[in-house]
């Protein structure tokens, strides 16, 4: 067990957000929309704050978005992403309005800038987990 | 009713602070408070109200048991992790100014370098669940990954440098070399700075807090009891609390480089009926040396993005136009979640400073930071 990378923190889906990450092992980045006046929201909550009705509907979110601001982390805090030092975790806004934050792939921390277009994936961890991350759209 | 000066700081305690205490988070906590209630010449038995700490475990009725205090009549936390230390004094102020206390003990102490760590702490309280189940497993599990894309956007925006962060750091070293109750003393050049280690780009070593050991406290009373006590008053002029837009998640807030404090300062300031230009002391809640900065904004100091210049050149520190942590903060003093702040600010207005004195200094502020943008901020005078 020794020599097998250390766990890292793993979602624990709720059941208002069990949708969010069923979307992400399917390959599709789902967003909450409220019901009754259409207000697109994240992350995953039971109340529109525009109109407080709690009927939820779920969209498909075009994953297309842009840099908002980033971080690139050196420091483990976490023995999970030790291995991975340093990386970058970006937070985009996404078409749809609302910002999520993953980790970038294929940019180095020279080439961020706030605007730079962004596309979500989606990867599989070795738990069995999916999480999304972004790569820049050429 | 107004709470401008209703209440007043009348007694304040500190153990020394360490890395290695050697003692319980309990013990620290009661002999800062045992410190703090001397100070103010009361005895243990009068405290009869008690805004205690909640991450620390340490509650009320240690303090009854430990005590004897006989009936504590209020009791209560002021959940904003790092904003909590200052608003507590505003809690304190409303129910000494109600009558429903007379004296108001604010303890606080940890040992935050040889007990548990921050990173292993975030995670398992409840105000980070949404960033625990959302971001927490992309990468961004510590507060400083958590905190450096608001510092990211503001340099940016504005043009804010790393080595104008290095300024903060720098002023906050030299105060902590003076102050006789610091953990770090040795001095640092803006090229230290530079040199330290990258944490979480933007944010280097340098620009980080310290984990630390020890404890702090106040009593804070009732005006028309102050005045009998054994030291000057300090008089709670303005208090306010404010939370930010998303408050815990910062991905999701509108403005990454706005904190709560700029929505409590305009009403701690007209509580007070002073402004920015009448502080001759600030003691501002220093997490990172770029919080310091995003909250001089905040204050009114000078307008938002703007805090980069205003800290150049020695402003912020002794001698300067507004001195601030004038204790080395939690940068260089020890990290009691902004209490010790609290406590410096009272040192000053009663002209306690010793060699990091503030010359004539009659009217200061302290603030806090915490759970991810919160603010506090209170406004005192000397008695």
């Amino acid at each position: 067990m020794a020599t097998e990378a250390a766990a890292k923190p793993l979602p624990e889906p709720t059941r208002d957000s069990k949708p969010y990450w069923d979307g992400l092992n399917e390959g599709r980045l789902l967003l909450q929309q409220c019901a009754a006046c259409m207000k697109i929201r994240h992350y995953p909550r039971p109340v529109c704050d525009g109109c407080y009705s709690m009927e939820v509907a779920w969209i498909q979110a075009s994953g297309r978005g842009r840099v908002h601001s980033w971080t690139v982390a050196h420091h483990p805090f976490h023995p999970g992403f030790k291995e991975e030092l340093p990386y970058i975790v970006a937070i985009v806004d996404l078409d749809e309005g609302v910002r999520m934050n993953a980790q970038m792939r294929g940019v180095t921390p020279g080439e961020m800038c706030i605007g730079l277009p962004v596309r979500v994936i989606f990867e599989r961890t070795k738990e069995g987990v999916t999480l999304p991350a972004f790569v820049r759209i050429p | 009713m107004a709470l401008k000066e209703q209440g007043a700081i009348t007694g304040i305690g500190e153990t020394g602070y360490s890395r290695n205490s050697g003692k319980s988070v309990v013990a620290l906590q009661m002999e800062a408070s045992l410190a703090a209630i001397a100070d103010a010449g009361l005895a243990p038995t009068e405290i009869d109200g008690i805004i205690a700490y909640a991450p620390s475990g340490v509650v009320a009725e240690d303090f009854v048991t430990n005590f004897g205090i006989p009936d504590l009549r209020f009791s209560a936390t002021t959940p904003m992790g790092g904003a909590s230390a200052v608003a507590a004094v505003q809690c304190a102020l409303a129910v000494v100014a109600t009558g429903v206390c007379r004296h108001v003990l604010i303890p606080l102490g940890r040992n935050g370098a040889s007990g548990s760590r921050i990173g292993a702490r975030v995670r398992e309280m409840p105000q980070f669940r949404v960033v625990g189940e959302f971001e927490m497993p992309v990468g961004a599990v510590a507060p400083v990954q958590l905190y450096a894309p608001m510092a990211r956007r503001h340099m940016e925006l504005h043009g804010t440098t790393s080595r104008q962060f290095g300024e903060i750091a720098v002023a906050t070293r030299r105060h902590a070399a003076l102050h006789g109750n610091a953990i770090m003393t040795a001095p640092i050049t803006i090229e230290d700075h530079q040199a330290s280690r990258m944490i979480a780009d933007p944010l280097r070593l340098l620009d980080c807090s310290l984990e630390s050991d020890g404890g702090a406290a106040v009593v804070v009373s009732a005006a028309e009891r102050a005045r009998d006590l054994r030291q000057r008053p300090v008089y709670v002029m303005g208090a306010a609390e404010g939370h930010p837009d998303s408050p815990s998640v910062i991905s999701q807030r509108p403005d990454l480089t706005t904190f709560g404090l700029a929505k409590a300062a305009p009403r701690a300031f007209a509580m007070a009926g002073v402004g920015p230009a009448d502080i001759d002391v600030a003691e501002i809640y220093d997490c990172f040396t770029f919080n310091v900065l995003c909250q001089i904004e905040d204050l009114g100091f000078c307008r938002k993005g703007e805090g980069g210049p205003f800290v150049e050149g020695g402003a912020i520190a002794l001698g300067g136009r507004l001195p601030i942590n004038t204790h080395g903060g939690l940068l260089s003093q020890a990290h009691m979640a902004g209490l010790n702040h609290v406590v410096e600010l009272v040192r000053q207005l009663r002209g306690e400073g010793g060699a990091t004195q503030v010359a004539d200094a009659e009217i200061g502020l302290v603030t806090g930071y915490g759970d991810m943008g919160d603010g506090s901020l209170a406004i005192m005078r000397r008695g």
